[in-house]
């Protein structure tokens, strides 16, 4: 029987939420067509995040060393292909995040497979659904060779459920490659704030801030909400690139998306239309955010944000 | 050093776009077409890079139909020094475009290829990953910097990608999730740009002119014995579920109400 191998994606020993969205797009694959799901994990501090991916009730297979400590496109994707092909995999199943986005094709190349990219849904066993013209249409692809390699976007497929019983956790022998790039660091963007794509609330400035998110941020304090920003405001350096949401930047669906200042353009609403309830707020009637709001309300954010934050503090 | 760089030709994001009613494709009647925005960023990138490592050659390359010329005259009227057409007038996955590509760089032997992150039609972010890795090269997607676009830098149109003194690497700022990674990628690589590289330039009428002039040379994924059946087929289109319309509340303390009671999100 077929094997489905998901490719965890893991920081420190921190197995990242979005691998159990690419697990829960492989268990609806395996329920179609019968397949068994493996996991892979690689990378400094894999051992302890397979033990968590293991949990699920998959077996998981861990590749750590010196040669794959950091997240280099060369060799995570040799490594995931590698297991891939000794575990038998037909398939092979990666959150669309920017490390999953980075390897997958690799590993499709060197598989001879082809690659259906940030997937909104299974739609059979060689048919999956995906955004194009910045989600102004949603394609229905067909991969036609035998073996696939599938990223899916998180915020589509829910995080699976724990196992009953958890899957072994084995060490995978697979060659070190030379990679042709070196790492040199990483300039972490640090913040007390949930993660973008994880939270339950995102509050989102546009270029009505002009650079002040002061009230984008105390309200973001109120709600435990994650802070995003339109692309203007990402261009103009007023806050950092790993916020913008849209189209190029980040997908975001939390169960509420607070549109501060932010017109709409639809490069910013396909990153952000599949929040359960969207609020937006601007001066502008006639802005376009307010074609996707469940609740616009037209008024100044300076005003309008702490006078929310207030309201909401009462609340609670 | 040679910097090839590719351009798309690509629906204009600001083009209304529409489904065709049996599912097909989209509507292509009344829609204006354009250079890919980060290929456009790509070529920017490359006319820096080559104006401060000279002598040094930038050649545009697009796979695609061959109104894909017009595509290629925008690069060149940019600066960019030559063209290729590939042409090809049905769909190309993102698989067939990086192997006819690497049929051409087999060919050109750049020093380095940039590419756009993704394409803002069929939004893969695919063909530059793939190519690397048929061409068993280092790559750095998502190359940004550290300086914003408001910067001196910036401003004084300094390269964002620098070359190490030998110049037989580069140092790429990546945008990742969770800040900026710093790669040093061997040449010859690939690079593929995100949007906070560099602001790209517009044209000049002159540059536009002398552009006309510029070589297009013209070949076919066949004669570059590149098959391109797609392995990924677009079997359907369709529109995307509309939100229903939602209402307008006269305040906050009418907002915050809804938020709490009627949808139960706080």
């Amino acid at each position: 029987m077929a094997t489905i191998l998901v490719v965890a994606e893991q920081a420190n020993g921190h197995l990242k939420k979005a691998t159990l969205s690419a697990l829960t797009a492989a268990q609806q694959v395996a329920k179609n067509t019968g397949a068994n799901i493996a996991g892979v994990v690689i990378g400094a501090g894999a051992g302890q995040a397979a033990q968590d991916l293991a949990a699920y009730g998959i077996p998981v297979h861990v590749v750590e060393g010196a040669a794959f400590e950091h997240a280099l496109a060369e060799t995570h994707s040799a490594a995931a292909a590698e297991v891939a092909k000794k575990a038998g995999a037909g398939e092979v199943v990666i959150a669309a995040t920017a490390y999953g986005k980075d390897i997958a094709p690799r590993i499709a190349a060197k598989l001879g497979a082809g690659l259906a990219s940030d997937v909104l849904a299974i739609v059979g066993a060689n048919q999956f659904k995906r955004a194009m013209w910045a989600g102004n249409a949603i394609a229905t692809v067909e991969v036609t060779t035998p073996m696939k390699v599938v990223t899916v976007r998180a915020t589509e497929f829910g995080a699976a459920q724990k196992g009953q019983a958890a899957g072994t956790v084995t060490p995978a022998q697979v060659s070190a490659p030379q990679p042709k790039t070196r790492f040199v660091e990483f300039n972490e963007v640090k913040s007390a704030r949930p993660e973008l794509t994880e939270a339950r609330v995102v509050v989102s400035g546009g270029r009505g801030t002009k650079g002040d998110f002061k009230p984008i941020e105390q309200l973001a304090d109120v709600l435990n909400a994650a802070v995003g920003a339109s692309r203007a405001v990402v261009d103009a350096g007023w806050q950092p690139n790993d916020l913008q949401v849209g189209q190029t930047g980040k997908v975001v669906a939390p169960q509420l998306y607070v549109a501060a200042g932010i017109s709409g353009a639809i490069q910013h609403l396909a990153g952000m239309k599949g929040s359960k309830t969207i609020v937006a707020i601007n001066k502008d009637a006639e802005a376009p955010i307010f074609q996707v709001a469940d609740y616009g309300l037209v008024a100044d954010l300076f005003k309008a944000l702490p006078e929310m934050a207030e309201a909401v503090k009462k609340l609670q | 050093m040679k910097i090839l760089v590719t351009i798309k030709r690509v629906e204009d994001y600001e083009s209304k776009i529409k489904v065709k009613p049996d599912n097909s494709w989209i509507v292509t009647d009344g829609v204006n077409y354009r250079a890919n925005p980060f290929d456009e960023i790509a070529v920017e990138e490359a006319l820096r890079l080559r104006d401060t490592n000279m002598p040094s050659e930038v050649v545009v390359v697009s796979v695609g139909p061959a109104a894909a010329a017009a595509e290629i005259r925008s690069g060149l009227a940019m600066g960019a020094d030559r063209g290729i057409l590939v042409k090809h007038d049905a769909f190309v996955d993102s698989d067939g475009v990086a192997r006819v590509l690497k049929a051409v760089i087999d060919a050109e032997k750049p020093d380095l290829v940039l590419m756009g992150k993704q394409a803002v039609d069929v939004d893969d972010n695919v063909a530059g990953q793939l190519l690397a890795e048929y061409l068993g090269w280092g790559q750095a997607t998502y190359a940004s910097k550290k300086e914003s676009l408001e910067s001196p830098e910036e401003k004084a149109k300094k390269p964002g990608i620098r070359l190490t003194a030998d110049k037989k690497s580069a140092q790429v700022a990546r945008e990742v999730d969770g800040g900026l990674e710093i790669l040093e990628v061997q040449l010859p690589a690939i690079v593929t740009v995100d949007l906070r590289l560099n602001v790209p330039r517009y044209a000049s009428l002159p540059n536009i002119m002398k552009a006309k002039k510029k070589p297009i040379a013209e070949m076919t994924p066949q004669q570059l014995g590149v098959d391109v059946v797609p392995k990924v087929k677009v079997v359907k289109v369709e529109s995307p579920p509309q939100r229903a319309a939602g209402v307008k509340v006269p305040d906050v303390q009418t907002l915050v109400q809804k938020l709490h009671s009627e949808a139960k999100v706080i």
